[in-house]
């Protein structure tokens, strides 16, 4: 058993990787590069799990963070490349908007969610409510890459971004049941399959992925 | 008396030891390039070599324009005598803390642009723009950094923050690490290296020091390169002093300590440079206006590691 102070520095550590791959997600230009910061993304949050695992003494967390190394660090990665390379799509990630001030906003959204998270949490331990802040921080990350990017796969990525940040949550709260962990996961997998049929209808429709003629659309006009 | 000796021997160490430190980074990219390339004794020589050459001036030049190399490289030269390197007990070190160490960078650079501009060609004057752009993002960044550093040691003096990461009451801290990122990519940005500016080249239309010294020769070119040079050493001694200052020696060592500072400084300058030399040959250089991103990424993490800072304490 390590010592409470590293337990903590290691944890924070870790969570504050998978953030800070939060905001390279929000700063690459490349659709391939968005996909690699996002199994790197995964790959820490597995290492956060496992960390868990060992200083909680909770072996079902080691299961969790080898999904998380697994299906999010390897298989949706390279789900997501292969379907960039079948629909032949531009390699810049199309913005609405630009990446310096969506940085910005990021900064913002990380000090609301530690704002909001510190005083919602005041009873529980120090490394508990700090993994929550961060979490809140990837979890809205998330959100932010969703709401600011055009193209459908680099809007997936944000949503698989934000599902990082619950699971960051969920391995951070003591007792969190097993069953609700391996739902998540098996979710976003079936999320990503119903993704990729949705991004061949989409494209056949509209002949590009850009989820602006969408907003327009209104049905097959007889 | 002896903080006088260390002053002075610290102030020749660093000017003597800059042009061997960018010839290790000039070799690297060499080697890995595919190049033998020139020992790493060459910028001695290319500087004893500009030294001894006449200095041309231009017609259109003013006083200003042979002012500025020397303001330049006593900035720069007095800038990395405050910055403990062997040892934290030198004279001039509790003279100045990292914002003027800031300060006289900002000064350096304000000489430069302005030398750029003097001669009133049109490379001089866009590198003097792009100069100053840079800089308006870099400098604010670095001083979040010194901040976010301060607010952890209670100090910013580099003398005592390198005592307090000594002191083993840092750990393996976030804001740190965030600091350390920021630094390292405001570094990268001022010393012009690649991503930001490309310092192997006079023929590229995206060049940015290298235009502002354009129309310099002689002594003057000399002054400046090696300028940029102890600039580079002093960037990776800030680095070294703040983040990595184990080794380092204190006012009560013996002679056994001060080798052992000196030794351990010299080895992880010498990394870093290999470091430096590598990354350089791993990327390409960025667009122009893509330095904004970088840039802005480094006033990031600085503020991010300044918010984390202020998490850490309320928990």
């Amino acid at each position: 058993m390590p010592t409470t102070q590293m337990a903590y520095d290691t944890a924070h550590l870790i969570g504050a990787t998978v953030l800070m791959m939060g905001f390279a997600l929000l700063y690459q230009r490349r659709v391939t590069a968005v996909i690699r910061t996002y199994s790197f993304q995964a790959m820490a949050l597995a290492a956060a799990a496992a960390w868990q695992a060992y200083v909680q003494e909770a072996p079902h967390l080691y299961v969790t963070a080898l999904i998380a190394l697994v299906f999010k660090g390897v298989i949706v990665p390279l789900a997501l490349t292969w379907l960039v390379k079948r629909l032949g799509m531009h390699r810049t990630v199309e913005t609405a908007l630009g990446i310096g001030p969506t940085m910005i906003a990021g900064v913002g959204l990380v000090a609301l969610s530690i704002v909001l998270v510190l005083p919602v949490t005041a009873g529980a331990t120090s490394m508990t409510r700090e993994n929550l802040a961060l979490a809140m921080s990837v979890l809205l990350l998330g959100l932010l890459m969703m709401i600011t990017r055009r193209n459908a796969v680099t809007q997936v990525v944000g949503f698989m971004a934000l599902e990082n940040g619950l699971i960051l949550a969920a391995v951070g709260a003591r007792g969190m049941p097993f069953v609700v962990e391996i739902s998540i996961a098996f979710s976003v997998l079936v999320a990503m399959i119903l993704f990729g049929i949705f991004f061949f209808r989409i494209r056949e429709r509209f002949d590009s992925l850009d989820l602006a003629y969408l907003e327009t659309f209104r049905g097959e006009r007889q | 008396m002896t903080a006088l000796l260390f002053g002075i021997i610290h102030t020749w160490l660093v000017v003597g030891f800059a042009p061997l430190i960018t010839g290790v980074v000039r070799l690297t990219k060499a080697r890995l390039q595919g190049r033998r390339g020139a020992t790493v004794l060459q910028p001695y020589r290319d500087l004893w070599r500009l030294l001894k050459k006449e200095s041309v001036v231009a017609d259109s030049a003013s006083w200003m324009f042979r002012l500025a190399p020397y303001g330049i490289f006593v900035a720069v030269w007095l800038a990395a005598t405050t910055m403990p390197t062997f040892t934290t007990y030198m004279i001039l070190t509790p003279a100045a803390d990292l914002i003027a160490l800031v300060a006289l960078l900002a000064t350096a650079r304000f000489f430069t642009a302005l030398a750029g501009l003097d001669v009133g060609t049109a490379f001089g004057g866009l590198g003097a723009s792009r100069e100053m752009f840079v800089a308006s993002i870099a400098e604010p960044a670095m001083l979040t950094v010194t901040f976010s550093l301060s607010l952890v040691a209670h100090t910013t003096s580099p003398a005592a923050i390198a005592n307090f990461v000594l002191g083993g009451h840092v750990g393996l801290q976030v804001s740190f690490g965030l600091a350390l990122g920021a630094l390292v990519m405001v570094a990268i940005a001022e010393n012009g290296r690649i991503p930001i500016d490309n310092p192997a080249t006079h023929l590229e239309l995206t060049m940015v020091h290298e235009a502002m010294v354009l129309e310099y020769s002689g002594r003057h070119l000399a002054l400046l390169e090696a300028a940029g040079m102890t600039r580079l050493l002093l960037y990776m001694s800030v680095i070294v002093c703040l983040f990595f200052p184990w080794g380092l020696a204190g006012p009560e060592s013996g002679p056994g300590g001060l080798l052992i500072g000196l030794f351990a400084w010299l080895g992880k300058v010498l990394v870093m440079a290999v470091g430096l030399g590598l990354f350089e040959s791993l990327i390409a250089k960025m667009r122009v206006f893509r330095v904004a991103d970088f840039l802005g990424g480094a006033l990031l993490l600085a503020l991010l590691a300044t918010i984390f800072l202020y998490v850490a304490e309320a928990v």
